[in-house]
């Protein structure tokens, strides 16, 4: 069982606060997202960080329990994907990985890299086209997650891709919170 | 008019719509699962408004957070109301909350509704 004491090794070792693996639902989001609150209300985390962390967080989860394809056939659970939370002196690390269709990929890569591509104003102007003139999905998303995320930690979203099999590729993203002095 | 009135929950805001006591106001945190169908009350209810709306409306939003599903649907409620004569929307923001408060300031943009921004 020497998996579990490498497993809590690696997780200090990051400086991982929080991971969750598994299903993703609105309830495991409420869930996680009041784990974490309380997490940083205990280090005593000012409040105007605290609100951003939650902000890339809801989005977050809210993206892959919409996106996320289930992707081991002999699970149990649905949407399996995970979910982790770094906290380092400078800064908060919100980080997911979540199976996509291979055929989304260069969509997903494609609206990081604008997003990316853009400054404080660029991504306020591109958060209004798309609110004014978007549509909510089927799944009830806005488009406009990966934008929101961008804006409020002012920092380029990190993002990979790993291909898993013909149909999927795992996503892996990272979205960085600096922690306000 | 009959009274919206939802109490808050950990994802979804507090609502009330009177028309009779002049009371409109959406506050706390809005991060439904599906936003379009927990707002559609709301937009409903100002749709029969507009046809007997009060000389004046102010509508108030004290939001702590919303996700950009529900920024969607908070656009919506603020073009049914570019609809109402005499409205004013009231965008409250914690002080420190410049987030919340940009927010304000890109609604107000985009729409033709007057918006005055409080503290709190």
């Amino acid at each position: 069982m020497k998996y579990i004491y490498d497993l809590h090794k690696t997780m200090l070792d990051k400086d991982l606060i929080l991971v969750y693996e598994g299903e993703f639902t609105q309830e495991i989001t409420k869930s996680v997202l009041s784990m974490a609150e309380r997490n940083m209300d205990a280090y005593g985390e000012e409040s105007s960080t605290k609100r951003k962390v939650f902000n890339v967080m809801v989005e977050c989860l809210q993206n892959i329990s919409k996106h996320a394809e289930k992707f081991e056939e002999n699970s149990m659970t649905k949407n399996n994907a995970i979910f982790m939370i770094g906290k380092k002196d400078h800064a908060y690390f919100i980080t997911s990985g979540n199976a996509v269709m291979n055929n989304d990929v260069a969509v997903i890569s494609s609206k990081l890299e604008e997003i990316n591509g853009l400054d404080k104003d660029g991504l306020k102007e591109l958060y209004k086209s798309v609110i004014k003139n978007g549509k909510l999905s089927e799944k009830g998303g806005a488009g406009l997650g990966f934008i929101d995320m961008a804006k409020k930690s002012g920092q380029k979203l990190r993002f990979d891709f790993e291909p898993i099999d013909e149909s999927l590729t795992f996503f892996s993203l990272k979205t960085t919170v600096p922690r306000k002095k | 008019m009959k009274v919206l009135n939802l109490e808050g929950t950990e994802d979804t805001p507090k609502i009330i719509l009177d028309k009779e006591n002049g009371v409109f106001e959406i506050s706390g945190r809005s991060l439904p699962e599906d936003s379009a169908e927990f707002f559609n009350p709301v937009l409903e209810w100002l749709e029969e408004y507009k046809d007997s709306a009060n000389g004046e409306t102010v509508f108030n939003f004290k939001l702590e957070y919303f996700n950009t599903a529900s920024s969607k649907l908070i656009l919506d409620i603020l073009s049914k109301l570019e609809a109402v004569e005499g409205t004013k929307v009231v965008w409250y923001f914690h002080e420190d909350d410049e987030d919340m408060e940009e927010a304000g300031e890109e609604f107000s943009d985009l729409v033709e509704v007057p918006f005055e921004f409080e503290t709190y």
